[in-house]
């Protein structure tokens, strides 16, 4: 379970994170929802310890990893898979090498154990036969289910998914869709997605928050989704330019 | 810039630096090295610079010659054409010249490859996946600057030696046997240690400078800024290291 209480962060002046809450129950498929920019990967680093919150509390399975050492939340951080939004393979490794990359770092397994369980991972996300190739050789789509494939190699807790469908053709885009939701129910695992895509998040979640001016000012499931009152998160939800966000803003 | 920000910059910039130091000697030894992933870099440092540093110091000690033959010429004594040639390589120009080839072209690359990796998200991937990138990126790079540049000087010293041998045969005379001999008869030691001692030390400010700027960029036109700024502080940290270890060695072996 991860339980997030008042998180704040700043860069410089800036105040990215205001006051950050969410709850994701364990198994559940939760959606963080925010324009560009809101600050939700700066959210997703801290909730996997890449980024220190300046004050608040996040707590994986009760532990609360602020208060962690850098070797104790190592250990803690090995209990997520991330999937970034440029997916962020090693342009210089294999997509062999990505993929197997934790299991070479953290295990004694062979070679060819590895390169065994590359190949089934990467078949459960749809490629085959792309070990030896480099990054760069493969298209938006194809980077990003590697990218998923890097992080469920190891069986994570939970798995994040930081803009998952971002800068990838429409077909691609449903592929993804389809693949999150499928690892979803068949992994039995946390998931949490950040996206400014909601046609995307509709499809795959079960719990959904809202994260507008570094605050979640909506959180709850799709029924209380399609019956809210607020009127920021329905005109988000429109997708209309005029409205109170626009005027918040200003 | 007003001056006193211009220090404050300085004195952030040393601690900083001070800091990644800290952490790359640390890391140094805390795990079994993956022999292949050194070896590549080797490659990388190594094999990849023969070509231009060849060229580099071969004509450079073409030019000492002809530059140090013109003095000579007045004393009637082109044969110390020789010795001079070798101690003007082995002692000073060799090391220097060489480490600024490496920071120029390896430094930079380093720089922009791990200041490429750091803006798409590849660093923050490393940490997720529990490696420290110092570990990851810098200890490899570190090791391989410090073993690859002292063989690379080595190996720049002969060829530019042979450099002003070509001078000293071709507008001299002077026999091949002749020439060699009185270039291994004035090396002493000393000459040969010191050398090697500021490859060395030149290895650790290329390694540091070069991967440091690499961690600073966040966001694409950062990494261009970075690749300049690698390059020209390796350049003045060389120098400025060069001058230190000169006088360390001229007043500790006189």
């Amino acid at each position: 379970m991860i339980r997030i209480r008042n998180v704040f962060r700043s860069f410089g002046d800036k105040e990215v994170l205001k006051g950050v809450t969410l709850t994701v129950a364990r198994g559940e498929s939760a959606l963080l929802i925010g324009r560009s920019g809101a600050g939700k990967t700066v959210f997703l680093k801290n909730v996997i310890g890449l980024l220190r919150p300046d004050s608040g509390t996040i707590r994986i399975d009760g532990v609360d990893i602020t208060q962690l050492n850098k070797k104790q939340l190592e250990k803690v951080r090995l209990q997520f898979g991330l999937v970034f939004q440029g997916s962020a393979l090693f342009d210089f490794l294999t997509i062999e090498e990505n993929v197997g990359f934790f299991l070479h770092q953290h295990t004694k397994m062979s070679r060819l154990e590895i390169r065994k369980k590359v190949t089934d991972t990467l078949a459960m996300v749809g490629l085959k036969s792309i070990e030896d190739l480099h990054p760069y050789e493969l298209s938006g789509g194809m980077r990003k289910r590697v990218a998923i494939a890097r992080a469920i190699i190891y069986k994570p807790k939970i798995l994040i998914y930081d803009e998952p469908t971002t800068g990838i053709d429409p077909i691609a885009v449903d592929k993804i869709v389809s693949l999150i939701d499928d690892l979803h129910k068949r992994l039995a695992i946390t998931s949490l997605i950040v996206t400014h895509d909601l046609e995307v998040g509709l499809k795959i979640a079960d719990h959904f928050a809202f994260l507008l001016g570094g605050k979640v000012i909506f959180e709850g499931d799709r029924n209380a989704l399609d019956n809210t009152d607020d009127s920021r998160l329905i005109q988000f939800l429109k997708g209309s330019s005029g409205g109170p966000i626009e005027e918040m803003e200003v | 810039m007003s001056p006193i920000r211009a220090i404050g910059d300085l004195f952030r910039y040393i601690g900083s630096m001070g800091f990644f130091i800290r952490d790359t000697l640390r890391w140094l030894f805390t795990r079994k090295r993956d022999f292949a992933s050194l070896i590549r870099e080797m490659v990388f440092i190594g094999v990849d610079n023969l070509v231009l540093v060849s060229l580099i110091c071969f004509f450079l000690g073409i030019i000492i010659a002809f530059q140090t033959a013109y003095q000579l010429q007045m004393f009637n004594s082109e044969i110390q054409l020789a010795p001079l040639v070798a101690m003007s390589l082995v002692r000073e120009l060799g090391p220097v010249i060489g480490a600024l080839i490496v920071a120029a072209r390896t430094g930079a690359s380093i720089t922009a490859g791990i200041g490429s990796m750091k803006i798409s998200e590849q660093i923050d991937a490393l940490e997720a996946f529990g490696v420290e990138p110092i570990d990851y990126l810098v200890v490899p790079k570190f090791i391989s600057l410090i073993v690859c540049m002292p063989i690379l000087i080595i190996y720049a010293d002969c060829l530019g030696i042979f450099g002003g041998y070509i001078v000293g045969a071709l507008k001299f005379g002077i026999p091949y046997k002749l020439y060699f001999r009185m270039t291994f008869d004035a090396l002493t030691l000393r000459d040969i240690l010191s050398g090697l001692a500021k490859s060395t030390a030149f290895g650790c400010v290329i390694a540091f400078v070069s991967c440091y700027e690499g961690f600073r960029p966040f966001s694409s036109i950062d990494v261009s800024k970075s690749v300049t700024l690698s390059v020209v502080r390796s350049f003045i940290f060389i120098i400025i290291c060069d001058c230190l270890l000169t006088a360390i060695f001229y007043f500790s072996w006189t």
